[in-house]
């Protein structure tokens, strides 16, 4: 007997953002769910990041710092290195600004910044140490030497978001938009942010997600509730959700454990790859489109995974 | 769509027994409309009523039962497409694969039964174990899935399409209501005629979707586990939704369960292919592989996507000693939603320093909500502080809040009595917390 599909018609569509300077990676578009193609058009894949400090990290599992091993002190190399392993984006984290370890000057992050645009090819997302009065003043200079350059700089925060979204659109970059997994104040923000004429194309959402087994489940309502909303015609939840999972995933103690701690628990390489893709395929069910991720086998799994969603299901 | 209280009470007998327990037959009928009671409850609808009533006021999918007593899977009964609109009921069934070609099947079997993991407390594992004809052998099958049957935890998924085989089999597993897999188009009649024989659940099996809801329609049969066919994780997904969007507007072929089988040549896309069927609506994920690296994210997973928004999990409030605390051991309070108190515990013992947890009882809301909420106050820190015993085990009076709710601080030293030390904002920061402000 022959079944008629079922198809929702949807009003509207997420918003599309523009990654880079000459508007070769972007991300949204989509009107429809995620990679439900027999109902509408998914026009740009979900891209993927790996992060850089400009700190070496000291608390990384061992799986997770062999394969930089002699980058993690050169922010430019391990920069390099991250476009080589395949990621569509760099993101770099400017650790080092935080008051408990260097309290490094806005002007000293600042050009570590720019060394390490000017040494990639691919697009940048830039944030700070996640102190939120610091982060206005690193990314007021960061936002200025990168001028032109359209990076995604974040996160602004419902404390900061007046001097970084004045940044970004003096400067023309875009804006990470960060809100406790709460989808009105998300939307709160976006409005207020879109108030000061930041066009809602130069905003993220970042719904500050959990990784699996420590909240995932929130964030991924929250983003399905955001897609429907964007498809419905809500131009404030419209916006592509970025989700930093590297540094959530990594946090697990399915993560970190060892196979000493938990043989019970599998070889810690495979369980920690997979806890990373897993939390990453999973926020890609529920509507993410940028992922910011630490381990380059995840992004190379991850990236094998997407390539086979965005093939069309169509009937 | 579901029927008012009046539609319902046209079908009624409109006597007013009361032998249901309600006043009157409208009282029923709006029971029943509400879902808050069972056409049975009604000793005088007539047979033509109760078919009309019953197709109408079934739930849109199906409950399905797989293997019988302890090992007992129950699917189905799901109400909803996104978990945010109600629940998704049934958690996916893991099904872990054994090929009657394996050299050690009994040795197989026992590492699947070990799959058990302990989470928040309580004790999650896979479901079923899925004995495949591998070989295309009668008695190689029939013999493996007796070994299996002997060895295993869990009920039994039977995948064969040859049906002399799945024959064989069945005289060895039948009795416990194993799930039979699969009725195609060319074995449709045998393989029904076993499921009836043995009153186990069948797994229909299509080319697409129009075949599968004709084969559904053909079989008259209730014990039903939906597979479409598709094996490619773009087009399961597809077929999942359409599946669940149409069980869910009472197209009534698809009110079923599905399965969906997790057999991507690589073996690490198996995994995550089989976590995009646990999100989106499969019953059954069947997976070749019991590695516990692999099993262990999609359990959790698992446990992630079904759990009940509605619900915030909750641990129990009272003192929680981690390691083996002294009398000089520091004293943290948070709030007792788990994922709030597991954060704490996990950093406290990443600390290494043996230490005391007191969650507060804030309905299971975290900290900030718990305060905004007036449910984390100094009133329920000071009276927890007294009622919990925990003057008796240490000799100094410290205690450590949340550092999100630093503002609490004045109004508690000053109820309770106590020092008040601020703890570090994110829970991630207790154990350098620890070297500086207690340690020293």
């Amino acid at each position: 007997m022959a079944v008629t599909i079922a198809k929702e018609k949807w009003t509207s569509k997420v918003g599309e953002m523009v990654l880079d300077a000459d508007s070769s990676v972007k991300v949204g578009g989509e009107s429809t769910l995620p990679f439900l193609q027999f109902e509408g058009d998914i026009p740009n894949r979900p891209v993927l990041a790996l992060e850089v400090w400009d700190l070496e990290p000291v608390d990384w599992p061992e799986i997770l710092k062999a394969p930089f091993a002699g980058v993690l002190a050169d922010p430019v190399a391990w920069a390099k290195k991250n476009v080589e392993y395949g990621a569509d984006v760099v993101a770099l984290r400017l650790m080092s600004a935080h008051p408990d370890f260097k309290n490094a000057s806005p002007e000293d992050c600042a050009a570590t910044a720019k060394a390490v645009a000017d040494a990639i090819n691919v697009p940048m997302i830039i944030t700070g140490c996640g102190v939120e009065e610091k982060d206005a003043e690193v990314l007021e200079k960061v936002g200025e030497a990168l001028t032109g350059k359209n990076c995604l700089i974040g996160c602004a925060t419902e404390k900061n978001y007046k001097t970084v979204t004045a940044t970004a659109m003096v400067n023309g970059h875009s804006v990470i938009a960060s809100s406790p997994l709460d989808i009105n104040l998300s939307k709160q923000l976006n409005i207020l942010m879109t108030e000061m004429n930041l066009p809602a194309n130069r905003i993220a959402i970042d719904p500050l997600v959990g990784a699996l087994g420590y909240g995932i489940e929130y964030a991924y309502s929250i983003m399905e509730r955001a897609r429907i909303g964007a498809l419905m015609g809500d131009k404030m939840l419209a916006m592509p959700v970025i989700c930093f999972v590297g540094q959530e995933a990594w946090k697990a103690k399915e993560a970190k454990s060892t196979d000493d701690e938990s043989p019970e628990w599998g070889a810690q390489e495979r369980r920690s790859i997979l806890w990373e893709v897993l939390t990453t395929t999973t926020f890609a069910q529920a509507g993410g489109s940028i992922f910011v991720l630490r381990h380059p086998e995840s992004v190379k799994q991850v990236k094998v995974h997407l390539d086979k969603m965005m093939e069309s299901n169509a009937y | 769509m579901a029927l008012t209280g009046l539609d319902i009470f046209k079908q009624l007998p409109k006597t007013n027994c009361k032998e249901c327990g309600q006043p009157t037959c409208l009282a029923f009928a709006m029971q029943l409309a509400s879902g808050k009671t069972s056409l049975d409850k009604c000793p005088h609808v007539s047979d033509s009523a109760k078919e009309v009533l019953d197709s109408a006021s079934a739930p849109p999918i199906a409950l399905v039962k797989i293997g019988k007593g302890e090992k007992e899977l129950q699917l189905g009964n799901e109400t909803v497409l996104f978990r945010h609109d109600k629940r998704f009921e049934h958690p996916t069934g893991i099904a872990v694969t054994v090929n009657d070609t394996d050299s050690d099947i009994a040795g197989k079997v026992q590492s699947i039964n070990k799959l058990v993991f302990d989470r928040v407390g309580q004790i999650h594992k896979v479901n079923l174990v899925a004995v495949k004809n591998t070989s295309g052998d009668t008695a190689r099958f029939a013999e493996a899935v007796k070994t299996v049957q002997d060895n295993a935890d869990f009920a039994l998924l039977l995948i064969s399409e040859d049906a002399a085989a799945m024959e064989k089999a069945l005289e060895v597993a039948g009795a416990n209501a194993p799930l039979i897999c699969s009725a195609n188009a060319a074995n449709f009649d045998v393989m029904l005629n076993l499921a009836k024989k043995y009153d186990s659940p069948l797994v229909v099996k299509g080319t697409d979707l129009n075949e599968l809801a004709a084969l559904v329609e053909k079989s008259g049969y209730k014990k039903l586990i939906l597979d479409s066919g598709a094996r490619e994780v773009n087009k399961v997904l597809a077929d999942q939704t359409q599946i669940r969007r149409q069980a869910l507007k009472k197209f009534r072929p698809f009110g079923y369960p599905t399965i969906a089988f997790a057999d991507n040549a690589d073996p690490i896309q198996a995994v995550v292919d089989a976590g995009v069927y646990i999100a989106k609506y499969a019953g059954i994920v069947v997976l070749n592989t019991s590695d516990p690296a692999d099993v262990l994210p999609l359990i959790t997973l698992r446990l992630n996507i079904y759990t009940d928004p509605q619900k915030p999990i909750a641990v129990e409030s009272k003192l929680y000693e981690i390691g083996n605390p002294g009398p000089d051991a520091p004293v943290f309070v948070t709030t007792n939603f788990s994922l709030t108190y597991f954060c704490v515990q996990g950093d406290v013992e990443a600390g290494r320093f043996p230490a005391y947890i007191m969650p507060v009882d804030t309905d299971g809301i975290s900290v900030l909500t718990g305060w905004a909420a007036g449910k984390f106050t100094p009133e329920k820190i000071t009276e927890m502080l007294n009622s919990c015993g925990i003057a008796d085990k240490v000799s100094h009076r410290k205690v450590i809040i949340p550092g999100g709710v630093a503002v609490l601080s004045g109004k508690l030293k000053e109820m309770s009595g106590w020092d008040v030390l601020v703890g570090p904002r994110e829970s991630a920061g207790i154990p350098s917390f620890i070297k500086q402000r207690w340690g020293a």
